[in-house]
């Protein structure tokens, strides 16, 4: 049969806002020839509730559950943001204790949203199997922040000064057990089941490639970078809270299944930073100190002189960061989030455009950048 | 290269672009510069390809409203730039006057500022010129205002939809 006669259409495609794969409510335009994507265009907002509005008519302690709800899978790390902003904003100590607590429950999060990726990004691609093992893991550090603060997912624990309960005894054993409890099941369990499996590196190695130079350009931080093989981690290049004592590598993607950046390296960053988040927790643990888990003061109320700060974070999926403006009121003059997700998947649409991806590539592809559109809506 | 100060990132600004930098704030929280709005572009070239400073991270865009200013209604935005080889961050602002806040687009200097220059337009209705797509969003399409300027005014209804306040 002659080739020149088929006839074959263009068509446009509406992926989402309700699509298991996008992670919540997020349109992709999608125009496809037959399986290809030719051409994509994110449209975000449908999660939006301006939560800077919102912290506009707020006292300073008040805007930290707002922040909960920006990235609920790392809540942790987005209290921290906001209180380390309004913290140097109003020159604010913490005391010791408070920071190795938030190293502590910063990393456990962290290794919780780490598995959530993990698991879901199983799931998108075919494989249900990793999404079981991995709750069962995360349900256990949900437990632990449960105890800690009556929280599974919207602590607010970290607050401006300190922490809002003091760390029990019981808890850090608790904690200390789940460390030996996980830290061989990373290898020996999800390595196996998905990390080296044929099929899934066949689905995700030489997807979605993101070049470095790309990656910085479109603001894309975390992990999603590291698996560029760029070395950049706040913990490590502007330290914050207590980073600086304590020892972790950063893990960055080397093309070991296909080309540098595909979705596969950017997987694989986040499996090693859990072993390196479980490093961190055993070290704070050890070292934790004696002493009051808040400043006093700033637990009933902050009032920072004039002035604005921007202070960022690293959270599980890149920089967390707040800029701050006060008038010298006691309710901020302004709060601006930057929300690493909506810096990394702003990609997405040049991605397509690069080259022809598959449909299925693409669900691929937005699994690997791992974003909340909690977060990106705001 | 090598982590520069504060004070040596604005001189190698002023070495090239003399005029470009017009207020410097070095004692606050947060030291940064107030940048021409008519030189804004050039300065932003210069930021990322200039090896001393080599800016290539475009951390945040934000807008604030300051109505009440003595020198006459501003909006400011500020753009907060990081470099990853270098690690060392600058704040630089540009002030525009509230009635007509235009300034350049630097989209095609660093990609991520296409969706930030876009929701700064939303929100703070900041026109970005050379922008491809000025379009809102965060908010639908035919929201009427930009909520975070001081004066506004939340709808009573959007689409039937009562506004509720509790």
């Amino acid at each position: 049969m002659n080739e020149a006669k088929i006839r074959t259409e263009e068509m446009l495609l509406n992926m989402g806002p309700q699509h298991p794969s996008t992670h919540g409510v997020f349109r992709v335009v999608l125009r496809t020839d037959g399986e290809l994507v030719l051409e994509s265009e994110s449209h975000i907002g449908y999660l939006h509730r301006c939560f800077e509005k919102c912290a506009e008519g707020n006292n300073y302690l008040q805007v930290v559950p707002y922040t909960d709800r920006m990235d609920y899978l790392c809540a942790m790390m987005n209290n921290w943001g906001y209180a380390a902003a309004v913290e140097k904003l109003a020159g604010i100590e913490v005391p010791e204790r408070a920071e190795y607590i938030r190293v502590i429950v910063s990393e456990l999060n962290r290794v919780a949203s780490h598995l959530l990726a993990f698991g879901t990004y199983g799931l998108d691609i075919g494989a249900i199997t990793p999404f079981l093992y991995a709750f069962r893991d995360r349900e256990r550090i949900l437990k632990i922040f449960e105890k800690l603060c009556g929280q599974r997912l919207n602590y607010s624990y970290i607050r401006v000064g300190g922490v809002t309960f003091d760390m029990t005894d019981e808890i850090l054993a608790d904690i200390e057990a789940f460390c030996d409890y996980f830290d061989p099941k990373i290898i020996d369990e999800y390595d196996n089941l998905l990390s080296y499996n044929g099929i899934f590196i066949s689905r995700t190695a030489n997807v979605g490639v993101i070049p470095a130079e790309l990656a910085v350009s479109y603001g894309v931080t975390g992990p999603s970078l590291r698996g560029s093989g760029v070395q950049r981690d706040l913990r490590r290049d502007a330290p914050y809270g207590i980073y600086d004592r304590l020892e972790f590598d950063v893990p960055v993607g080397s093309g070991e299944m296909g080309q540098l950046g595909d979705c596969w390296d950017r997987y694989m960053v986040r499996m090693r930073e859990m072993r390196q988040s479980i490093r961190l927790v055993r070290q704070a643990v050890k070292d934790i100190p004696e002493g009051p888990f808040c400043d006093k003061k700033a637990y009933r109320a902050v009032k920072p002189k004039a002035g604005e700060v921007y202070k960022r974070v690293e959270g599980a999926r890149g920089e967390v960061g707040f800029y701050v403006v006060s008038d010298g009121t006691n309710i901020p003059y302004r709060v601006k989030a930057r929300a690493p997700s909506f810096c990394n998947i702003s990609i997405l649409d040049k991605l397509t455009s690069l080259s022809n991806v598959m449909l299925a590539d693409l669900v691929a592809i937005i699994g690997s950048l791992d974003i909340v559109l909690g977060e990106v809506d705001r | 290269m090598a982590r520069l100060e504060i004070g040596q990132i604005i001189a190698v600004i002023k070495e090239k672009l003399p005029e470009a930098v017009v207020e410097e704030v070095l004692d606050g929280v947060d030291p940064f510069v107030v940048v021409k709005a008519e030189q804004w572009g050039e300065t932003a070239r210069l930021c990322r390809d200039d090896s001393r400073l080599g800016f290539d991270l475009l951390s945040c865009i934000s807008g604030v409203d300051y109505p009440e200013r003595e020198e006459g209604p501003e909006i400011e935005v500020i753009y907060h730039l990081d470099s990853t080889v270098n690690y060392h961050g600058l704040t630089i602002k540009v002030k525009l006057p509230r009635g007509d806040p235009r300034v350049a687009s630097v989209e095609e200097i660093w990609r991520t500022a296409d969706w930030h220059e876009r929701e700064t337009y939303d929100l703070v209705g900041v026109i970005f010129e050379g922008h491809h797509n000025l379009v809102r969003i965060l908010c639908a399409d035919d929201w009427v205002g930009h909520p975070l300027r001081k004066d506004y005014e939340s709808p009573d209804s959007f689409h039937g939809i009562k506004n509720v306040i509790y």
